[in-house]
């Protein structure tokens, strides 16, 4: 409760939390908002407008444009949003339960296996993020889940150590002494006492990276190895639209709205989640709680 | 210190084998004739035709066991031949050395604004916490958190390239990649800026100048924010020590008392974030380097991994871990230079 009157009375978190709800209120009414046309195979293909590689303007039938390949902009930002919540959620929960669960056997377990569970993390880190998820979905092949099998293989070390260093602290504490002195089982004891109590850190580094992970698809996407082309999502339609930055002769800016749509949503959905994580970590990290105040 | 700094460097060789098989392990999840077809796309083309691939697989002993595979390429490694890149058409070890200047040119450029401008801009937020200034700053630099670099830098290009024209994309222009390659003109460095200086040529410096700016301009606003925040929280820490409000009661003016007693120990913690920035740009600009056409090892890297070239991706992996590696260690050694209190043990 204490939380959500922060997120409301900080301007900035409030404008974050606003621009979020915006977010799930269009991904959620995507099926009301655009037209669905008969020869989709699947609500996420997005319909086109001819075959025409110059995109057109924005018109009556087609409110943001077409873009390269005559691919409806404004459907593909709007379902774009559905994509970018799929991959920003699902990479992130399950990027952090995996983090969780390697980082609670090395630290609980110690010794050996510990060990080696760590210098892995320490290997999967020194590896460069992009070039390693764009290897992966090269070998397993473009699509949606193809990419955030790769984004998940290389971002849960950050929560592996994270919650090592909690756990580490949480260990010695003397409730937990005391719990096991009561002889509860290790399971129960990491689950019921431990996991309960160091969560909090992750949760917030979780949120802010939801933002940072839609960015890095989008990226894997205008480099060419994200999506299936003519798949709703942010990222191709950027890509689409590095063709056309140059305008014609005497309009610099022709073909503006091939990218400024799609660039300001991708913009606003990061955004908005940079201003929520920020405004949880202000509200749930203690170093910043009792903050002195000029 | 020094025995730290070994310690440190002698886990570097035990990184570098482990990233070795991450990579290879990776490289095995594809069959065989999927690794032959790596090189040559068609067997059906070749010489013998399809019956050839098999006898291919042989001669290299693709089909091998694990160990047996992983062994033989280890061993090349070791001996220093990184291996052949099909997607740079050149030895793997000659493509890093070549590009790296280009990547560094750009990184170290990028990281005078970044830096400079970060600790100017956290410093003024700290110090007019809560006020105008403090919200606008942070503003400024979480928009910029939030502006995905490939988004900014088409916006950048189409205003400044496609419309006023002032700065093009690339490394060079066509006259000034002639006149760089030409006899008269020495390349020292391969950084076309200090090459230029060192040769006296005003004209390929600004050639230079003008194709950095975006991407300087690009890599700083999306970084600055990293940078500012630490900055920012550490000078308010550090405003609020006893020692500061001894200088304050001292009599000493605000100014030096922010600059010279505040400012100096709330550093610490931003070196350590410019360290981590610093590497990042060292480890190959991927986006940056692709927007603007900036042929340097991000694009290198980038290419290989589209093409599933491996010894092209070890090779920069290997290059990256041991950027990171040394990064890291001039940081702590820095660090206990700065700050006393800090032992390396």
């Amino acid at each position: 409760m204490k939380t959500l009157k922060y997120l409301l009375r900080n301007p900035l978190s409030l404008m974050g939390t606003v621009l979020l709800l915006c977010f799930i209120a269009i991904g959620g009414l995507a099926p009301v908002l655009t037209e669905r046309q008969p020869y989709q195979t699947s609500p996420y293909e997005m319909p086109r407008d001819g075959f025409w590689q110059r995109p057109q303007g924005p018109s009556a039938s087609h409110i943001f444009g077409t873009t390269q390949g005559q691919y409806d902009i404004f459907y593909g930002v709007v379902w774009g949003t559905r994509t970018a919540f799929k991959i920003g959620l699902g990479v992130v929960v399950i990027g952090a339960v995996v983090g969780t669960i390697v980082g609670s056997i090395g630290v609980f377990y110690g010794g050996l296996l510990g060990e080696v569970l760590m210098r892995a993390v320490d290997v999967f880190m020194s590896f460069p993020f992009l070039i390693a998820a764009m290897v992966i979905t090269t070998i397993l092949g473009k699509g949606l889940y193809q990419m955030m099998i790769a984004l998940i293989s290389f971002s849960w070390m950050e929560y592996a150590r994270l919650i090592r260093s909690e756990i580490v602290h949480i260990k010695e504490m003397e409730y937990v002494q005391a719990a096991r002195a009561s002889g509860v089982g290790d399971l129960r004891l990491i689950l019921r006492h431990i996991l309960p109590n160091s969560f909090f850190p992750v949760l917030v580094q979780a949120s802010m990276n939801t933002g940072s992970m839609v960015l890095t698809a989008a990226a894997l996407s205008f480099l060419g190895v994200g999506t299936e082309p003519g798949y709703a999502d942010w990222g191709q339609l950027i890509s689409m639209a590095r063709n056309w930055i140059v305008g014609t002769p005497g309009n610099p800016f022709a073909y503006w709205y091939t990218l400024v749509y799609p660039g300001l949503a991708i913009f606003l959905f990061v955004l908005a989640w940079n201003l929520v994580g920020d405004a949880l970590r202000d509200i749930l990290d203690p170093r910043f709680r009792g903050a002195p105040r000029v | 210190m020094l025995a730290y700094i070994v310690r440190r460097l002698l886990f570097l060789p035990v990184v570098l084998l482990a990233l070795a098989l991450l990579v290879f392990s990776l490289s095995m999840l594809l069959t065989p004739t999927q690794r032959l077809a790596l090189y040559c796309p068609d067997p059906s083309h070749m010489k013998g035709g399809i019956e050839h691939a098999r006898a291919l697989i042989e001669l290299y002993g693709l089909d091998d066991p694990f160990y047996a595979q992983f062994g033989r390429w280890m061993g090349n490694i070791i001996r220093g031949n990184l291996g052949w890149s099909a997607s740079a058409s050149m030895p793997v070890g000659r493509a890093l050395i070549e590009l790296l200047p280009a990547t560094a040119e750009l990184a170290l450029l990028a990281l005078v604004p970044l830096v400079l401008g970060g600790i100017w801009l956290g410093t003024k937020a700290a110090t007019h916490h809560n006020g105008i200034i403090d919200h606008s700053i942070r503003v400024f630099t979480i928009l910029g958190w939030s502006f995905p670099d490939y988004v900014f830098g088409l916006i950048a290009l189409m205003v400044f390239y496609g419309w006023l024209g002032w700065f093009p994309s690339g490394r060079l222009s066509q006259w000034a990649v002639l006149e760089v390659a030409s006899g008269g003109f020495r390349a020292y460095t391969g950084m076309n800026i200090a090459d230029a200086i060192l040769n006296g040529n005003g004209r390929v410096l600004l050639d230079a100048l003008r194709h950095l700016v975006l991407p300087v301009i690009t890599l700083s606003y999306v970084w600055w924010a990293a940078l500012v925040r630490i900055m920012r929280s550490s000078m308010l820490e550090t405003l609020h020590q006893d020692y500061v409000q001894t200088a304050r009661a001292k009599g000493l003016r605000e100014r030096v008392v922010q600059n010279r007693h505040a400012r100096r120990n709330a550093l610490l913690p931003a070196t350590t974030m410019a360290g981590i920035i610093a590497a990042h740009l060292m480890g190959g600009l991927v986006i940056t380097e692709t927007v603007f056409d900036y042929y340097g090892l991000g694009q290198f890297a980038a290419r290989a991994a589209q093409n599933l070239d491996f010894p092209a991706v070890l090779g920069f992996a290997l290059y990256f871990a041991v950027i990171l590696v040394v990064v890291n260690l001039v940081v702590d050694v820095l660090y206990a230079c700065l700050d006393p209190r800090v032992r390396l043990e």
